[in-house]
């Protein structure tokens, strides 16, 4: 195929414990490290790795938010996109206006494959891709955790409830990936010199013919009910004692 | 009025429980009357099953041979021509309904819920954001269909006493040929499901191998109860992946539940966080795991277990 289409979200590092804002619109981000979604990393990661075995020509990666998102993008193209694509808005986007936005995208640039995370770490929605393969009329395999290509056809293998399902989809498609897919590489000092150069288009929001939603509202943000600390057993006869206390045993 | 519409969620042969938790998220919404479609090969058995829970008006089947195993992008368009009659278009929050629901909401032209956590209204709900750091308010659009989600661990199934009527719903609707099952590859286990077992026992990455993981097996054996894992322990190959337990994999809520040589990162706690008792075997006295556990015992996982097996007799 000629393009792969990866979407990356600038969302709040793992590793950041995320905290509300004491008003309860919001949370907090001043000051706290942003990164790639890591699901989108390991979407980029299958992406560059198609392209190496030569089963594809260009991978574009594409982010939807403000000027910030340029940081995301530059380590997309360090790890070893061709170009990079931010649509560029103000404001906050919920998942089915990405959706349009990431469809208008497509239309574009008539990707063989788009491949994103199966969740961003954020919003925690799990819907971009599903809705993205709706609008586009074109198959979705979630969840992917193993992918081949066989011209016109990929094999996909899910990581669903039960165990892993295997599905045949026709191509172009949709493929949102889990964590097993891949471990995404480093980037290295010389990549992000090299990546100063690679091209990065902008497009504002409101270019693209993206109708807009029916808003969901974010009514307040609160911290969720904390567990407390119990207690310490000092040995195995004592967590039997506590547990038969609990009527567990 | 509002009108739900639950998505039944099965194997073919049985409904999945979250299906009856599905529902119970449903009752909470006031007078909302609730139907239950099952889209199928073979739908009767299903249905059966559908109609006995509690709370549910009516039990629509779609029989298509298209419909043998769940295909988000065949058996999307079937629930959107149903969609037009409801209020509400609800499924469990698992795998299933996340692959089904967002295409559902884009092709009805709205955004979706996920994971509801607590029904405040017939259009505003708490689900958590930020692998559970987070509980977020969200209020719908009153004039436009609720695309929803439920998570499943928030939930009671509701109790089997009902006998509601069985229709076969006509639906015409063109079925894309472009997504194709293949197989499944089903963990072969004679333990209880994970996602509904009163009492699971989870390891992770300290068991250091999946030989070692035969520690957690039989003190689980013992118990009654399901394994887990944590994300650890299934990247390391330990176990396979539907054993994970957490923000990507399982979230469950368990009776009891018992982390073993789990440290207990922000993205395992949040799948267990409505478990009853938590009991944490860890021998770094300083693991996270401790802050949340209701009982916990420092201690090497190698004497520790074995001993704790033998003792349960």
């Amino acid at each position: 195929m000629d393009k792969i289409l990866v979407g990356l979200k600038r969302v709040v590092d793992y590793n950041v414990r995320v905290r509300v804002k004491s008003d309860g619109t919001g949370v907090e981000t001043d000051g706290v490290k942003m990164s790639i979604n890591p699901f989108d990393e390991i979407a980029l990661e299958e992406a560059l790795r198609i392209k190496e075995r030569g089963e594809a020509n260009e991978v574009i990666v594409v982010s939807i938010g403000t000027q910030d998102a340029q940081q995301q993008l530059r380590t997309g193209l360090a790890m070893g996109a061709d170009r990079a694509i931010l649509v560029k808005t103000d404001g906050e986007t919920d998942a089915l206006s990405r959706a349009r936005v990431l469809l208008e995208v497509v239309n574009r640039e008539d990707p063989g494959l788009v491949i994103l995370g199966k969740q961003a770490i954020d919003d925690d929605n799990s819907q971009t891709g599903q809705m993205l393969a709706a609008l586009w009329d074109r198959p979705q395999a979630t969840f992917a955790s193993k992918l081949e290509l066989n011209g016109d056809t990929a094999r996909v293998v899910r990581e669903v409830d039960v165990g892993l399902e295997t599905i045949e989809i026709d191509l172009p498609a949709v493929i949102t990936v889990d964590l097993r897919l891949n471990e995404p590489r480093y980037v290295k000092l010389p990549d992000i010199m090299k990546a100063k150069k690679k091209p990065l288009d902008e497009i504002p929001f409101a270019e693209l013919s993206v109708a807009a939603s029916p808003q969901l509202a974010a009514a307040s943000f609160e911290p969720p009910s904390e567990r407390q600390k119990g207690v310490m057993v000092d040995d195995v006869a004592g967590l039997v004692v506590a547990l038969k206390d609990k009527g567990l045993l | 009025m509002p009108n739900v519409l639950v998505i039944a969620e099965h194997d073919g042969q049985s409904l999945n429980l979250s299906t009856a938790k599905t529902v119970a998220c449903a009752a909470e919404i006031d007078g909302a009357s609730i139907d239950v479609v099952v889209l199928a090969a073979s739908a009767a058995d299903i249905a059966a099953e559908a109609a006995k829970l509690d709370s549910v008006s009516r039990v629509l089947t779609i029989e298509n041979p298209a419909n043998a195993n769940a295909l988000a992008a065949v058996i999307a368009p079937q629930v959107v021509a149903l969609a037009a009659n409801y209020s509400h278009v609800f499924a469990a929050s698992t795998t299933f309904g996340k692959d089904l629901m967002p295409r559902v909401a884009a092709l009805l032209g709205v955004n979706q819920i996920s994971d509801i956590m607590s029904v405040l209204g017939a259009h505003s709900f708490k689900r958590p954001i930020y692998a559970g750091n987070v509980v977020l308010t969200v209020a719908a659009p009153t004039d436009q269909p609720v695309v929803a989600t439920v998570r499943s661990a928030s939930y009671t199934a509701v109790e089997s006493g009902n006998s509601a009527p069985i229709e076969a719903a006509a639906c015409d609707v063109e079925l894309p040929s472009h997504t194709r099952y293949i197989d499944l590859q089903a963990g072969s286990s004679d333990r209880p499901d994970l996602q509904t077992a009163a009492k699971v026992v989870s390891g992770g990455r300290a068991l250091a191998s999946a030989e070692n993981f035969d520690l957690i097996y039989a003190l689980a054996d013992k118990l009654g109860a399901g394994v887990g894992a944590s994300r650890a322990a299934v990247d390391a190959g330990y176990v396979p992946n539907e054993m994970q337990v957490g923000q990507t994999g399982k979230i469950i809520a368990p009776d009891l539940y018992i982390a073993i040589g789990i440290s207990g990162a922000i993205q395992h706690l949040t799948g267990i966080k409505d478990a009853g008792t938590i009991v944490a075997i860890n021998k770094d006295e300083e693991a996270p795991i401790f802050e949340v556990a209701d009982i916990g015992l420092v201690g090497d996982l190698f004497n520790v277990v074995p001993e704790l097996t033998d003792s349960l007799g």
